[in-house]
Formats: C-alpha cells, structure tokens, sequence
C-alpha cells in the first residue's frame, strides 16, 4: 500500500450549487480545514475511496469563474495548476453544476477545461430541474462536452456511486501524475477546449513566447482577458513593466482585430456552451411558475419582505441575546460547583488556585461563548441553506451601502449586539475581502451583552434614584447602545476610504431557489463552528485569564513575619465557616468584613495594582482613581472581569455580573453602596465617583475592545496579527478620548 | 435606449450592450449578462436598491450604479 499513490481530486462550482453537500457526502466524517499563506478563504480537504483507491478530495471555494480578481480566488487556480506551494497537482477536476441552470454553470467548466487536468462533471439537482420541465440528456451532453457528466443528487445521496466511479475511471486510466508542472501535457488533448477566435490564439501563443515557456499558457489567457486582474498583478510583479506595456498592445490589436477583451471571452464561452448544450436540453415553452417565484413575491416585497425580514432579525437577536442566557448561566454554575468541589479536595496553596481561579475560570470563560455561537449558526446555516440569506442581503443592502459595506454585512454585526465573537465568525458569508474586513474590525464596536452589568451597575448606582428624573436610566442606557450603533458605521465608512479602499466591489448576487434546509448541514455548520471556536481561540483566552489571575494573585506575601495573603486569608475563612456554623452571626459578618478587607489590601498591592498605580497620571482626566484604573486594566482579557475586581478592591467581596443583572435594585448592593462611600486618597473630602466619573467609564467601556476572545477570533478569521493589534489599539485609543471628553465636559458643568 | 436601472418591476427587454471593460463588466458578463440576453425586472428593494431580475434561468441582483452599464431594449 505504501508504494501506492495518493490521488488527488478537486472540487468545484458555482455557489448555491450543492458543493459542500456533495464534499459532505465524498468525504464523510474525516474532513480538515486548511488554509494557504495570504489568504483568507479556507480549503476543506478530506478522504473518498473510489474504485479500491483512496483519494483526498479538495473542496475549493465556490467561484462563478476561474478569473481571479484577487489572492482569494487565485487559490483555486494554483490549486488545480499545481501551483499552490505544498499541494501536488490534482489527478481530476470534478465539477459540479446545477441542472436548473446548465449553461451559466458550464461557463466555469469550460475554464476548468482549460487547465490540463481531467474533468468529471456532476450534474447536481436533477430533481428540481426536472420539476420545472426541464430535461437533460446526459449521454448526448457527456459527447458533445468530451467528458464524463454524471446526474447526481447529492442531498438525496443518489448518483454518488457512479460519480466515484467516473472519478477513479478519469483519474486512473491515465499514467500517474508526472513531476513536471509543465500543462502542456498530453492529457489536454483529451479534453474539450473552447475554440476561441484565431487572432486571439495567436495572440496568446505570441504572448506566451514572450514570457517564457514557464508561464502556464492558462495564466498568459487569464493575463489578457483580466483587465486589472490578479493574473496581470501578480505577473507584473514578478517579470517587470514590460509586461504591462505587452499586455496593453495585444489588447489594443485585439480589439482591432474584432477580439475586444473582455467580452470575447463571455461571447466565445457562451457560443460554444449553447452549441454544445443545443440539443441537450429541452425546456417547457412556457416558463413554469416555480415555488421560488411565489415565496419571493412576498420575501422581497417592499413592505411585506421588510416587515419578515425585521421579525427574523428580532428572532435571532433574540435566541442569541436571550436563550443563550440559562445555558450561559448553567455553564458558569457547573463551573462554579466543580470549583467548590475540588477546592475542598486539593490542598490550598498557589497551585490549586491557579487551577481553580486560574485555568478554571479561563476554559470556563472560553466555554460560555459556544451557547451564542452554535445558536447564531443554527440561524445562519439555515438561513443560508434554503436560500434565504441572499434575499436578506438584498433588502438590507441600500443600508449598509451608505456605510461603505453591502448588505451582507449586516447579521454579522447585528449579532455583535449580543457579542462580538459569533458576530465576527458570520462575516465568513461576505465574500470581498475588503468588506469582510471592515466589517470584522467594527464589530467590536456594537455594545455586546458583556458591557450590560457595567452600564446597569453604575447607572444603578450613580443614574438613577431620588432626584434623577425617571426617564434618564433608559435615555442613558440607549446612548450607551447608540455610541456602537452610530460609531460603527462611521468608522467602517472611514476604513474603506482608508486604509481598506478598494474599487467598489461588483455587486452581483444571486438569488438561488428556495428549498428545504438539510438538518444534517444545518448540525455540521453549528459543530464545525463551535469546534473551530474552541481549537483556535481557545486557548489564547485562557492564556490571557492566566495571565491576569497570576498579575493578581502575586506577590503573595507582605513581610518577613508575616504569612502570605492566601494563606491568612485561608485561615480566616475557616474561622468564618466556624462561626457561621455556630451560629454566631455578629461575629461572623464581621470577620467577612476583615476578609474582604485583607483581600483588598493584598490585590492593592499586587502586580496589577501597582500598575494601576503606575498608570494613574493617564487615567485622571478621565476622572478615574487608580482603583478604577486596575479595574479597567483587569478587564482587558473580558470585560465582564470588571465587576468582580470592583467588588474585590471595594472589599465588597465576591461580586458575579449575573448577580447585577439580576438585583432588583442596584443601588443597594454591596459593591454599589461601597463605590458610592469611595473618596479620593488624597482628598478625602471629594467622592471618587461622580455622574461625570461614571459616564466617562461607561463610555470606556462601550468603546474598548476588552475582550480577548474577540481578538483571538479576529486573529484566526484573518490569518494574522496585524488586524488584532490594529483593533486593540484603535478602539483603545477611541475609548480613551471618549471618555476624556464626556469627562471633561461633564466636569466643566459641574457634574 | 433605456439602462437596466431605469425599467420597473415587470417590465422585459433585451440587453444591447454593456458600457466599459473594465473588472465590473467582466463579471457581468460571467454571470450571462450580454449582448441578446433576455432580462426581466421583478422587484426593487425597500429602498429603491438594488434591483432584482430575472436572466435565463437565474434570479440576479445588481445595485443601480451597475445596473445603469447594461443598456436594455424594451419588449
């Protein structure tokens, strides 16, 4: 076995076409998700057994055509050239097309044609092109196109079987890949070339001279047919200027000729598919009125297709912002009993604390997003699938075009209302990059549920009650919402006048037929995001909660004689449940004060305290003590950290967000009643917090990205670590000068 | 001669020609946008934009700015 081997098939298509429902059915279980160097489109390989052989079947990103504009779409013709570094040449191209729309789906084949590797072609949706009077005949199109078609419906898995069989067939009666990357091989012979124009093949052949035998003789087409191209790019780059100038005259002679570029191709393509295909297809005189015309009168109408549109919205925002929420909270309780439990069971000492407090928190922390994430691409998979997405992107699209983006971009960063983290995982269904982009780096930006507490907590304590009229807790909350929902939108606007300008993307969007979801699709998305999520963020949240536990939690002791603070602190704690189980409950909640007054002390002097001190000077304009200072630092790798480390240095004790959230009245709560009595240290007159104090934090806040697992995200969705650090510092830097302004201005009124 | 962005919902023509050849008309024309397609207008989006129609056997979308390169002959 070991001598055999390895082949190679790739597969291709348009989009809506069923290509990841066939990949699912060839591959099975056994998938991996890859990605190349520079790009941002992932390729999924996996392993299929046709004929005795095995072969790893390579899913290539659904493209309308082999023209690539960008280094995104240029992966799948390296891939199938032989090009791509690491990837050895495939042994066949199967390409999948939709019955239902035959000759805009040939056009990608006759491309595929082109390159030098075999074709299979599964021709996919069968059923539904035959419930709409349409008929093929295969034989005849399988003689007319030079290579295997086989009728296949892949959601039904019908026709699998023979299209295995034509794989291995195609791929195994030909001598086995040879090591030269040269495509002029023999095997083009066997396939059927669009016969274009002879001024333009000799054009091209003169070109290719030029250049040198070493450019693929598809890449010397894809040079002249792509005005602007990545082809033309990436050539310049590499053999000079001249080319430039080269590709310029065979254009311009072309042109003369009667070849204008780039609408020979189009026309050569088109003809040559209608030829073929003249005789294979018989069609219904009269258009049927299909399913999808019907629903669409209704989804894409005006008022109606708006009003269902909006009502799916609030469904989702709902599900993910609300239902998430009892299992988001099972999770942290789960998390919480499992710590009791090993705490009683592990002996004290910084080890078990780092466990428990540390790295227990931490996979705790990475854990609770899975509830909003499987939930969004629940709706998102389904959505997609029966083909609804499309019809959403349309309505929205005039929105989201004043902001410099299209329409879908608009569920990913509705979902940043409820977090970030899915939000940008959603961005995977726009395909430029640009916009993609834009969007993945204002998501942030949307107030996620994680700010909630904050904004409850000190709109609790400093908003509202006696002598705030009753209408400013709502009026404050919905600013706090509006800052992301207004500066967003304006900051993406600024990206793609920017740093991400781009020649506007063609907007070409197709709106395929409606049809039933596939449950099992459906179930791969949510587990294939979910798994994503935990492999590749993971651990770079959990790393990041170490690392603040540890900045916390050292240094330990406070002098020579005395013992470290955990472990007094330890001691302490013994005597309290002493107490309490005796009965004595005077005595007991004073030693709870003594408690939390020593685990202040011990955290104040900690490492992050004293750069909370070390930082002081910068925080106070915005009207901040070196307290909140810490806090805020604290919560860099999860925001929501902030209202247990303010319940910490307030010795307020343990404080939980849910606990916030859920307080019938804020005002009341220890850690409110506490940040309410805190002065200033060196003026002990003035409190610390004001309305203006703590307007400035929440707009902090509202503004800051303090959230690891949003960063991890951005990093794994964009492949590098500039866009992380871009948005760190980005919405840092906004976040201060927010907050420099409302407190400074609110001071100057006396607030 | 009317663009593609100026019929409303209902109204059929055939393409007459596609202005430029740049990038945009190159997709356009990969989609089956060309010289002779029949094309069909059946809906506007809420705000005006973009434009859905009907071409051979797909359903397409395209926003004004590109729909006004596609010069459409009324039938």
């Amino acid at each position: 076995m070991g001598s055999e081997q390895k082949r190679i098939a790739a597969l291709i298509g348009n989009p809506n076409t069923g290509k990841t429902t066939l990949f699912n059915a060839l591959s099975g279980l056994r998938q991996r998700v890859g990605n190349y160097p520079g790009v941002t489109v992932e390729t999924k390989k996996g392993k299929m057994c046709c004929g005795g052989q095995t072969f790893e079947l390579i899913d290539l990103p659904g493209t309308y055509s082999l023209s690539p504009r960008s280094p995104d779409e240029m992966v799948a013709v390296d891939v199938i050239l032989g090009r791509q570094q690491g990837e050895a040449r495939p042994d066949v191209v199967v390409s999948i097309v939709d019955a239902g729309n035959l000759e805009r789906n040939l056009y990608l084949t006759t491309q595929a044609l082109e390159l030098g590797v075999p074709v299979v072609v599964a021709l996919n949706m069968i059923d539904v092109a035959a419930a709409q009077g349409v008929r093929i005949d295969v034989q005849r199109l399988s003689q007319q196109l030079g290579v295997p078609v086989v009728p296949i419906q892949a959601n039904k898995k019908k026709g699998l079987d023979a299209l295995r069989e034509a794989i291995s067939r195609v791929a195994l009666s030909l001598p086995a890949r040879s090591a030269s990357k040269d495509d002029t091989c023999l095997r083009c012979g066997l396939v059927g070339k669009t016969p274009f124009p002879e001024p333009f093949e000799s054009a091209i052949a003169q070109l290719r001279q030029e250049l040198g035998e070493n450019v693929p003789e598809y890449l010397v087409r894809r040079l002249v047919l792509d005005v602007g191209g990545w082809t033309e790019q990436r050539l310049i780059e590499q053999l000079g200027e001249r080319v430039r100038l080269q590709v310029q005259q065979v254009r311009e002679r072309l042109a003369q000729a009667g070849c204008p570029v780039p609408a020979v191709e189009a026309r050569t393509r088109y003809g040559w598919i209608r030829e073929v295909t003249a005789g294979c297809i018989q069609r219904p005189d009269q258009r049927v009125v299909t399913w999808t015309d019907r629903i669409d009168r209704v989804l894409t109408h005006k008022v109606w297709g708006t009003l269902i549109f909006l009502a799916l919205m609030f469904l989702v925002f709902q599900a993910i912002f609300t239902w998430a929420r009892p299992i988001m909270k099972g999770i942290s309780d789960g998390k919480d009993a499992l710590a009791d439990l090993l705490r009683g069971r592990l002996p004290p000492g910084p080890f078990t604390d780092l466990l428990l407090d540390g790295m227990l928190e931490g996979v705790g922390a990475v854990v609770v997003f899975l509830p909003q994430i499987l939930i969004l691409f629940a709706f998102i998979a389904v959505l997609e699938d029966c083909g609804y997405m499309a019809r959403a992107a349309f309505l929205m699209d005039k929105l989201m075009a004043r902001c410099g983006l299209s329409g879908k971009s608009f569920i990913p960063m509705l979902s940043s209302i409820a977090c970030a983290v899915p939000g940008i995982l959603a961005t995977r269904v726009i395909e430029q990059r640009r916009d993609r982009l834009a969007t993945i780096l204002v998501a942030p930006l949307m107030s996620c549920s994680a700010r909630l507490p904050v904004y409850i907590l000190l709109i609790g304590a400093f908003l509202s009650g006696p002598g705030f009229a009753w209408w400013l807790p709502g009026l404050v909350m919905f600013a706090m919402y509006a800052i992301g929902l207004i500066l967003a939108p304006l900051m993406a606007l600024l990206l793609k006048r920017t740093l991400l300008r781009s020649e506007t993307p063609v907007f070409v969007l197709e709106m395929p037929l409606y049809k039933a979801p596939s449950p099992r699709l459906v179930l791969r998305r949510m587990l294939d995001s979910g798994w994503a999520f935990l492999r590749r963020a993971g651990t770079l949240i959990l790393a990041s909660m170490v690392v603040v536990w540890a900045l916390l939690y050292f240094p330990r002791g406070s002098g020579p004689e005395q013992p470290p603070y955990d472990v007094r602190i330890a001691a302490m704690q013994e005597d309290l449940d002493d107490l309490k189980a005796k009965g004595k409950d005077d005595a007991a909640e004073e030693k709870e004060q003594q408690i939390n007054a020593l685990t202040a002390e011990w955290k104040r002097q900690s490492y992050l305290g004293r750069m909370g001190k070390a930082i002081e000077p910068a925080v106070r304009p915005l009207g901040w003590d070196w307290k909140i200072g810490m806090a805020a630092l604290a919560s860099f790798p999860a925001r929501e950290v902030v209202i247990g480390t303010l319940g910490i240095i307030y010795s307020a004790g343990k404080q939980d967000s849910d606990e916030i959230r859920d307080a019938a009245n804020v005002a009341d709560t220890p850690l409110a009643r506490r940040m309410k009595e805190a002065r200033w240290d060196d003026d002990p007159a003035r409190p610390v917090f004001t309305i203006s104090t703590a307007l400035s934090l929440m707009v902090f806040f509202a503004l800051c990205c303090q959230c690891a697992s949003t960063l991890a995200v951005i990093r794994r969705e964009t492949h590098s670590w500039r866009w992380p650090i871009f948005t760190f510092v980005y919405m840092t830097v906004l976040a201060y000068l927010g907050a420099l302004a409302v407190y400074q201005v609110g001071h100057f009124f006396g607030g | 001669m009317p663009s593609l962005d100026q019929l409303r919902p209902g109204q059929r023509g055939r393409i007459d020609a596609l202005t430029g050849n740049d990038g945009l008309v190159q997709r356009l024309m990969e989609m089956g946008l060309f010289e002779g397609e029949e094309i069909e207008v059946i809906a506007l989006a809420p705000l005006g934009d973009p434009i859905e129609f009907r071409l051979g056997d797909s359903r397409l979308s395209l926003r004004r700015g590109e729909a006004a390169r596609v010069h459409v002959s009324l039938s």
